[in-house]
């Protein structure tokens, strides 16, 4: 037995060293049940991994390779890129690898392919890795030199960190879900607010959220400066773990009395339809403040908002309108799957029927790839997750992040605006955002 | 690469360097480093001839080979792109000095052998085109020459002391990076027969 009270994280990364107990600051070498690389970080990790000269990777099973950024191929170097992580797959026999039009936007495709359970320990050479923690998992980024190592070895070092405690508690009203509560908590620690720390959330707001808005929420946690994000595990978590086929969850608790640099207690019934304004995650408003701003782009997607309930917010909006003259539409589901379950829903044909594009999955426009990038001068509200300068295109253009409900109601109306606008009334949550 | 014994771990040819600095703000994310529309390579020199493009167009035609970056807090911040630290030190950065660092570029730094060093004073206190001697062996950084003073007159309290790395991570840095530090320690567990 410890005798060292540990986070949710520190528990996680304990058992994975070896070790009875850990404590902040402390450097471990953990053993990792899962590792990720995507089109654009798989190649350089390849020729690192080739340097290293041990010719086998150290367990195939626990690879997992992501066709999803600059494919369907953007250009004769992004299909050059690709083909690298191709043939790396098929030489080092590697199962876990998604070709264009099998898999997805890869942090929305790992969890619903059962490839992630509580407990687990993951790096990924994506910052967005982070995501995974909405299942109780220790999940978080890494560059492409520590992913090639880690495939030699199975392991990894980490410095353990200590974290912020946040508190959630009261309901969720009307239009606002995961995406409002995480710019929300950027916009108050700020963009390095996180630093090399885990954020830890907890409290009896937990429960009322759904799946996709925990993995919305943990997927920003880089945004905050995070390690991690970590989410308890409860009945949801569990029914999502059993209906997607993961491996048995192991389950960490925070200790009670566990030390935390900070607790911040965020009361959900009070947060607003919430934006992020150029050029910082930070640099929040309430919607409601920068209605009527003039956009010339809408893009609905991600690995962020890219679930099957975030499309079915913004085609609630969406249904029987018009996407205003002025805007060009995006929607892209996350996966294939999402794609399908879209279709069948009849989603796409809100969408369609609107005037907007459904593109395949892809991270495209997030990151100014493809798929919508943007040029000089004009301004895109988007429900992704970065809005540095140059992000999504242009030096001089503009990326305003939002969720799902602003995303499509800016898109009808043709400059940034509330569901309300749009709408008379918001469906049921239990409606948007079942399984 | 044996012949690397310093305390700060600063993987470096040389102990000692001096160059010209090349100040910028807090918050510089890696995709004003190296925006993604170069990421369809991970060839150091082409991604070197964009290095922080985005945020300075001049950038790379203002800097000399031995250069030192500066920056306020929260440096590389964002994406995990590799390709940032890649571009900045095949640009012939010598060092990146900055108040604080976001973690993955922290480790892609060590991982790659760009030489970095957290000090916030010092990031504070440098302006564009001064000019600072660095020994990576103590980690001082030492102004010598001052932009705005023409180099002729120093204030009193130009040196400061970067934080020093943890052991383990100097490991890395010593061994030349972290592909040589585990290409080592796989070398080893065979020869143990482990």
């Amino acid at each position: 037995m410890h005798d060292r009270p540990m986070t949710m994280s520190q528990k996680i990364l304990a058992q994975k060293a070896g070790l009875e107990q850990v404590e902040a600051g402390q450097l471990i070498e953990a053993e990792l049940d899962l590792m990720l690389g995507n089109d654009i970080t798989a190649a350089p990790a390849i020729v690192e991994f080739g340097r290293i000269g041990c010719g086998r990777v150290h367990d195939p099973g626990r690879i997992a390779l992501v066709s999803d950024h600059f494919t369907p191929n953007k250009d004769i170097k992004a299909a050059e890129q690709a083909g690298i992580m191709r043939r790396f797959a098929r030489d080092q026999r590697i199962s876990h690898y998604w070709e264009t039009g099998r898999g997805g936007i890869e942090h929305a495709l790992l969890p619903e392919q059962g490839l992630i359970t509580a407990g687990d320990c993951i790096i990924g050479a994506d910052s967005h890795t982070c995501t995974y923690g909405a299942l109780g998992a220790f999940a978080t980024g890494v560059g492409s030199t520590d992913l090639a190592c880690a495939m030699a070895t199975g392991r990894t070092w980490f410095k353990v960190p200590s974290a912020l405690k946040i508190e959630l508690v009261g309901r969720l009203s009307g239009w606002v879900s995961g995406k409002d509560i995480v710019l929300h908590l950027i916009g108050k620690i700020g963009v390095d607010g996180a630093r090399y720390r885990s954020l830890e959330f907890i409290g009896e707001g937990v429960g009322q959220l759904a799946m996709d808005e925990r993995f919305t929420i943990a997927n920003m946690g880089i945004e905050a400066g995070a390690k991690n994000a970590i989410f308890p595990v409860d009945e949801r978590t569990r029914e999502y773990l059993t209906l997607v086929g993961a491996r048995t969850p192991q389950i960490f608790d925070a200790d009670p009395d566990a030390a935390y640099d900070a607790v911040i207690t965020l009361n959900l019934s009070q947060i607003p339809l919430t934006v992020a304004m150029p050029h910082l995650p930070s640099n929040t408003r309430e919607a409601a403040q920068v209605c009527g701003m003039p956009i010339d782009q809408v893009v609905i997607g991600s690995c962020t908002n890219g679930h099957i309930s975030d499309l079915r917010v913004a085609a609630a909006i969406m249904k029987e309108k018009k996407v205003a003259e002025s805007v060009r539409c995006i929607v892209i589901p996350g996966t294939q799957r999402i794609y399908r379950q879209a279709l069948r829903e009849g989603l796409l044909d809100i969408f369609i029927e609107a005037g907007a594009v459904v593109s395949p999955p892809t991270c495209g426009p997030c990151l100014g790839g493809h798929m919508g990038v943007l040029g000089r001068g004009e301004r895109a509200v988007s429900t992704t997750n970065r809005n540095f300068v140059g992000r999504m295109g242009h030096v001089e253009s503009e990326v305003i992040l939002a969720g799902p409900a602003v995303a499509a109601a800016s898109a009808i109306a043709g400059a940034v605006a509330t569901p309300e606008h749009i709408v008379s009334e918001s469906p049921e949550r239990e409606e948007l955002f079942r399984p | 690469m044996n012949s690397m014994k310093n305390n700060t771990g600063i993987p470096h040819a040389a102990k000692t360097v001096q160059g010209r600095t090349h100040v910028y703000g807090d918050n510089i994310d890696t995709d004003v480093i190296i925006p993604a529309r170069y990421l369809n390579t991970s060839d150091p020199r082409e991604l070197a001839a964009h290095c922080l493009e985005d945020l300075d167009p001049e950038f790379i035609n203002k800097i000399q080979p031995g250069d030192i970056l500066v920056a306020g807090e929260n440096f590389g911040c964002g994406s995990s792109r590799e390709h940032a630290p890649i571009a900045i030190k095949a640009a012939g950065i010598a060092c990146v000095i900055a108040a604080s660092f976001a973690r993955i570029f922290y480790r892609n730094a060590i991982n790659i052998g760009l030489p970095i060093l957290e000090c916030p004073d010092a990031a504070r206190a440098l302006h564009s085109g001064d000019m600072v001697a660095l020994d990576f062996e103590t980690g001082e950084i030492r102004l010598i020459a001052t932009a705005a003073e023409g180099g002729t007159t120093l204030p009193s309290n130009c040196i400061w002391k970067a934080q020093p790395f943890p052991l383990f991570i100097r490991d890395i840095i010593e061994a030349g990076g972290l592909v040589e530090a585990t290409r080592r320690r796989l070398a080893q567990k065979r020869r143990s027969g482990v």
